[in-house]
């Protein structure tokens, strides 16, 4: 198992038990984690998944795709250099992740 | 109150939104989340697309997990489906499921979603005719998927597409075979439908348009192939697509108004003022702002149901909440990403702005010298700008987005800065009217 580490833009935290092979965004959404919308269930249609990852965690993951990198520059709030869609985003067995939330995603 | 809650039939997309949503408002009372399929509530979407191409198991359809729903208090029952339901005046009341268990309740909503319109021709009831609306109808074309080489599917709408795309994708042969004059009709405009028909022709599909379709045909119960236009077209699976049908058949019991769908106000209360219906199943006014006044829509997508399902949800506690944001939609047809912002419908100008790049496709719809629609495919960030600009009330007119050099974002920001600035210019700002 890992965990991936929701921190919400007002600063709050919540540590969820991940399953590896499973998106970020579906150990999210699955386990109610407040901040991410994912309409679109991981299509890669709706940009509401949208994380800004943790520095350090931020060599560990793959390069995006282009459609992804497209994405970001529509999400509601405006995209920074650690952004990502975290149904892009699998979790790794024993690698753990820090994810921030942004304010809104529609 | 007899301390029953709310009874919600129907455990998919818009019936699991609706108790998500209640609890997240601070809904106390308990929640019965109920569904006639043997399985935990699953998104539907990626039946026809990812799941079909196995790239994403089952697991990952699931909505939310098992401590999710307990630690929510909502009791999701699966396998049950309702017969009939007894109502008094005040809402309340027992749902019978065929397998004689009473569900009471105090407040009910209808979630019952739509089913697949069943083919009615000669040969129809053949053993490899299949559909895909749930997840059992997936499991069984996955099933049989490998055994068969040739896959006639009738009906060009986006299951029909999405399938047939999937199916090339795994090495099959495909004809699409459509009665209408072009794909997907009652959603895309026509330049889109060029489009995607010229794509899936490259990819191999074989598309007969305007079809006459006069039969399937088979052999000791067997499905062999579809005569379309005096050809028969062989075939080891005949995949229907080729629409749905509201379930209504509770609410017209029940005495609720019916018409194309149970008809709901703007706050998804039925006509009993009671009675809650959500989703693909109700029949509600156009939300989307500038619509014709009194015209009413049905809408069968994922951002209808959630959207809707949280109006609904405010109802419950309360408070009258309209309909957020535009519609919009979403099909993955093997390379193509089409995404739909907003109604195209009626629409008496359109601007293509698609990029020199032939895999991408931009395309925007004015009504009356305004914009209303976006039709993108492999063109995320068009659609999403569109999709903001109709949420936010800003027109992007229509001189200004023909190039297709120039970002969408830059004409909607530029557009926004000046609305607010001249906002700011009129202060006092009114006062929100409806209760926000």
């Amino acid at each position: 198992m890992s965990k991936v580490v929701f921190t919400s833009a007002a600063g709050e935290t919540r540590e969820v038990e991940a399953n590896p092979g499973d998106s970020v965004m579906e150990t999210a959404v699955r386990n109610g984690v407040p901040g991410i919308v994912a309409e679109c269930g991981g299509s890669l249609s709706c940009a509401t998944c949208h994380v800004f990852v943790d520095d350090a965690d931020l060599a560990s993951l793959p390069e995006m795709e282009e459609m992804e990198d497209e994405m970001l520059w529509g999400t509601s709030v405006d995209r920074q250099p650690n952004s990502r869609l975290s149904c892009q985003l699998r979790v790794v067995d024993g690698c753990d992740l820090h994810v921030t939330t942004p304010e809104t995603q529609v | 109150m007899t301390g029953h809650g709310l009874l919600i039939i129907g455990s998919s997309q818009a019936g699991v939104q609706l108790a998500v949503s209640l609890r997240a408002l601070g809904y106390e009372p308990p929640i019965t989340l109920l569904g006639d399929e043997n399985h935990r509530p699953y998104q539907r979407p990626a039946l026809s697309k990812e799941f079909l191409q196995d790239k994403i198991t089952k697991e990952s359809l699931i909505f939310r997990s098992a401590e999710y729903w307990a630690e929510h208090r909502i009791d999701v029952v699966k396998g049950e489906y309702i017969q009939s339901v007894t109502k008094r005046a005040d809402g309340s009341g027992v749902a019978h499921s065929a397998s004689g268990r009473d569900f009471p309740f105090d407040r009910l909503a209808l979630t019952v979603g739509a089913r697949a319109r069943r083919l009615e021709l000669p040969g129809a009831d053949l053993d490899g005719v299949l559909y895909l609306r749930q997840a059992d109808d997936a499991l069984e074309l996955k099933a049989r998927t490998p055994d068969a080489s040739r896959v006639v599917v009738i009906g060009g709408g986006f299951i029909g597409i999405e399938a047939a795309a999937s199916l090339a994708t795994l090495g099959k042969q495909v004809t699409l075979v459509e009665r209408g004059p072009r794909l997907v009709r009652r959603a895309v405009g026509e330049p889109t439908s060029e489009f995607m028909l010229s794509h899936h022709r490259q990819q191999g599909i074989r598309i007969e348009l305007n079809a006459d379709i006069e039969e399937i045909v088979g052999a000791e119960g067997r499905v062999q192939g579809v005569r379309v236009n005096g050809e028969l077209i062989p075939a080891d699976i005949v995949l229907v697509g080729i629409g749905v049908i509201p379930n209504t058949g509770l609410a017209e019991e029940l005495g609720l108004a019916v018409d194309d769908g149970i008809v709901v106000d703007e706050f998804a209360v039925c006509s009993d003022g009671v009675t809650l219906a959500v989703g693909d199943c109700a029949n509600l006014p156009n939300p989307i702002p500038h619509s014709p006044a009194g015209e009413r829509v049905r809408f069968e997508s994922v951002n209808h149901a959630i959207e809707q399902a949280k109006v609904a949800a405010y109802a419950i506690t309360g408070r009258e909440e309209e309909y957020a944001g535009v519609p919009w939609f979403w099909s993955n047809q093997g390379e193509l990403k089409l995404q739909i912002a907003g109604l195209s419908t009626g629409y008496d100008q359109m601007v293509d702005r698609s990029p020199a790049d032939p895999r991408k496709f931009s395309v925007l719809y004015y009504r009356d010298g305004r914009l209303i629609a976006a039709d993108c495919i492999n063109a995320p960030l068009d659609f999403m700008i569109v999709r903001q600009a109709l949420g936010a009330g800003v027109d992007l007119p229509a001189e200004r987005v023909a190039d297709p050099g120039v970002p969408l974002k830059s004409v909607l920001t530029e557009l926004q800065s000046v609305a607010e600035t001249a906002v700011s210019a009129h202060a006092p700002i009114p006062a929100q009217t409806t209760g926000k």
